[in-house]
């Protein structure tokens, strides 16, 4: 990992590093032996078609699955084995696949649970209505009747303040329209500004490509291919993420490197 | 005027069916966990009422002031120890350690204390007292003091679950469990606030049976358990006010089926809960939320 180049990160101690994970859901193998490190600063992309591990990797991190081999270390310290709040309140905070919002809480109940075990930190529930201004004269509506970019935002507003030091955001796009997807991925440089490192999944290969500070291809629970987006060219980007055959033609001709599940 | 009598008397006595439900509802709402020791750790609750005035000589009246604290203490502990590591393997779990600790309570309580039954507070002025309305009617002031601290303790859950901090953490665990994990919540500890605030519920519910009528190591599933799943069941699951609406609805079956034919008492309520069971199985309370 010595050689990597990420913009201005080399020479700082990894905020996160996960090694050789293993994790099984029943008999099956969803991920068989993933590394990764994730530096202060960073927006580590995580793609691969749907089934590839992405979000067992990412709920691993967050201590939702117990991995059966490798580790995981946060600032230095080990955290395999800790409890998904303990993980929570020490700055591993994640956006769950499928919002996951709390139904019968009002919008700002929903942020005011986010908040009841935050770090110290710049973010407040006011500084989240500055990032999406839409939400405070909406404070008082259920989340249940809002379309699906705005619970989404939601739920990354509940996520924002709890002050994570590394924000997981799983799936973000995932069965949203691009233009919503696009705004979304708009409150980004100011997460960033405010010192939070960013582990991201995505199916949108582009929508990562656009984002991402280090890229990290996943193919059935292994790593196909990884580096920064300028490393890496288009035509292996497409092989990592779909496979390739040995007439190096893609496995599933139907897809596209932009498709979403609706 | 008889009818007016009934009708008034069941609705008293709606209210110490909501205190035996309201902590029913209160646990399977938050943590799905359909508590059937509900009504044997009611009768702890007037044990402890009966150790408490003997060794303390509060008044009776007052006696909850401690009995309650006690209760919510034994939830909490509960909660964190026997149900979670039932509810870690699964909710069906739940249900038998549930009814193994039921069947544990009763037999320790026939092994240790004794078979007799127990009142507490008899020859209480407030207890015994009643005013005289008309001719027929009747008011009991302990019917109307119980069907008083129904109603404050339901405003009281009411308020705690809207507007402070942990009420609001109760429903959000109550709602997705991991998603709360997510934001840091410890939902162990949530539940046991919840457990907590059931069970002293109990401790009231326990107090009350006893100076309404009295308790045996038996009551608490041959009376306070089906009386509150009925209070439940008819009022809505999970919901706080319909276990008073429940309860009431019952206390009406049963003071003019009694009427009728005395042994209709506790039969009327449970052929209405049938009723309700199966025309409105989501009870009356989501009934008229849908509606």
């Amino acid at each position: 990992m010595s050689e990597r180049n990420g913009p201005g990160l080399r020479g700082d101690a990894p905020l996160l590093e996960v090694r050789d994970l293993v994790v099984h859901h029943g008999q099956l193998k969803a991920l068989s032996g993933i590394s990764l490190v994730v530096y202060p600063g960073e927006v580590y992309a995580i793609i691969g078609a749907n089934g590839a591990g992405k979000s067992t990797l990412l709920r691993t991190i967050a201590g939702l699955h117990r991995p059966t081999e490798g580790s995981i270390s946060y600032q230095g310290k080990d955290v395999t084995r800790l409890r998904t709040e303990t993980r929570a309140t020490a700055g591993i905070v994640m956006v769950p696949e499928g919002r996951r919002l709390f139904p019968s809480l009002t919008l700002e109940e929903n942020l005011k649970v986010g908040a009841s075990y935050a770090r110290q930190g710049p973010w407040t529930i006011e500084r989240v209505f500055e990032l999406f201004p839409w939400m405070k004269e909406r404070r008082g509506q259920k989340t249940a009747q809002m379309s699906g970019g705005e619970q989404q935002s939601v739920a990354i507003g509940r996520a924002l303040v709890a002050n994570p030091r590394v924000l997981l955001l799983d799936e973000l796009s995932l069965g949203l329209a691009p233009v919503i997807v696009q705004r979304i991925y708009a409150m980004l440089p100011q997460v960033l500004e405010s010192g939070v490192t960013v582990l991201l999944v995505e199916q949108d290969v582009s929508q990562a490509l656009r984002v991402a500070t280090h890229l990290q291809c996943m193919l059935e629970g292994h790593t196909t291919l990884q580096g920064t987006p300028s490393e890496v060219t288009r035509a292996q980007v497409e092989a990592a993420y779909f496979g390739v055959t040995d007439g190096s033609q893609p496995l599933w001709t139907g897809l596209t490197t932009s498709s979403r599940e609706s | 005027m008889d009818w007016v009598n009934d009708i008034i008397q069941g609705v008293l006595t709606g209210g110490l069916y909501a205190l035996f439900a309201c902590g029913l509802s209160l646990m399977f709402g938050v943590m799905g966990v359909v508590n059937l020791a509900h009504g044997d750790l009611a009768v702890i609750g007037g044990y402890v009422a009966l150790g408490v005035i003997a060794v303390t000589h509060v008044p009776v009246l007052l006696s909850f002031i401690i009995v309650v604290p006690i209760m919510a203490l034994i939830g909490y502990l509960i909660q964190r120890t026997l149900i979670q590591a039932a509810l870690n393997r699964s909710v069906l779990t739940t249900l038998l350690v549930t009814f193994g600790l039921s069947v544990v309570i009763e037999n320790a309580l026939l092994q240790f204390v004794n078979a007799d039954s127990h009142s507490i507070g008899t020859g209480n002025a407030i207890i015994s007292g009643s005013w005289q309305i008309t001719s027929t009617v009747t008011i009991g002031y302990l019917p109307l003091l119980i069907l008083g601290v129904a109603v404050v303790v339901l405003l009281a859950l009411q308020y705690f679950l809207s507007q402070t901090r942990y009420g609001r953490l109760i429903r959000a665990v109550a709602d997705d469990r991991e998603a709360a994990q997510m934001s840091g919540v410890n939902y162990r500890h949530v539940f046991g606030i919840a457990a907590a605030i059931a069970f002293g519920t109990l401790g009231l519910a326990g107090i009350a049976q006893g100076m309404y009528s009295q308790f045996a190591p038996t009551t608490g599933t041959t009376t306070i358990l089906l009386f509150a799943f009925a209070a439940v069941v008819i009022g809505g699951l999970g919901s706080l006010w319909g276990t008073l609406l429940g309860g009431i609805v019952l206390g009406i079956a049963n003071q003019i089926g009694g009427q009728i034919n005395p042994a209709y008492d506790p039969l009327a309520g449970f052929v209405i809960f049938l009723v309700v069971l199966v025309v409105w199985p989501q009870g009356l309370t989501s009934r008229r939320a849908s509606a």
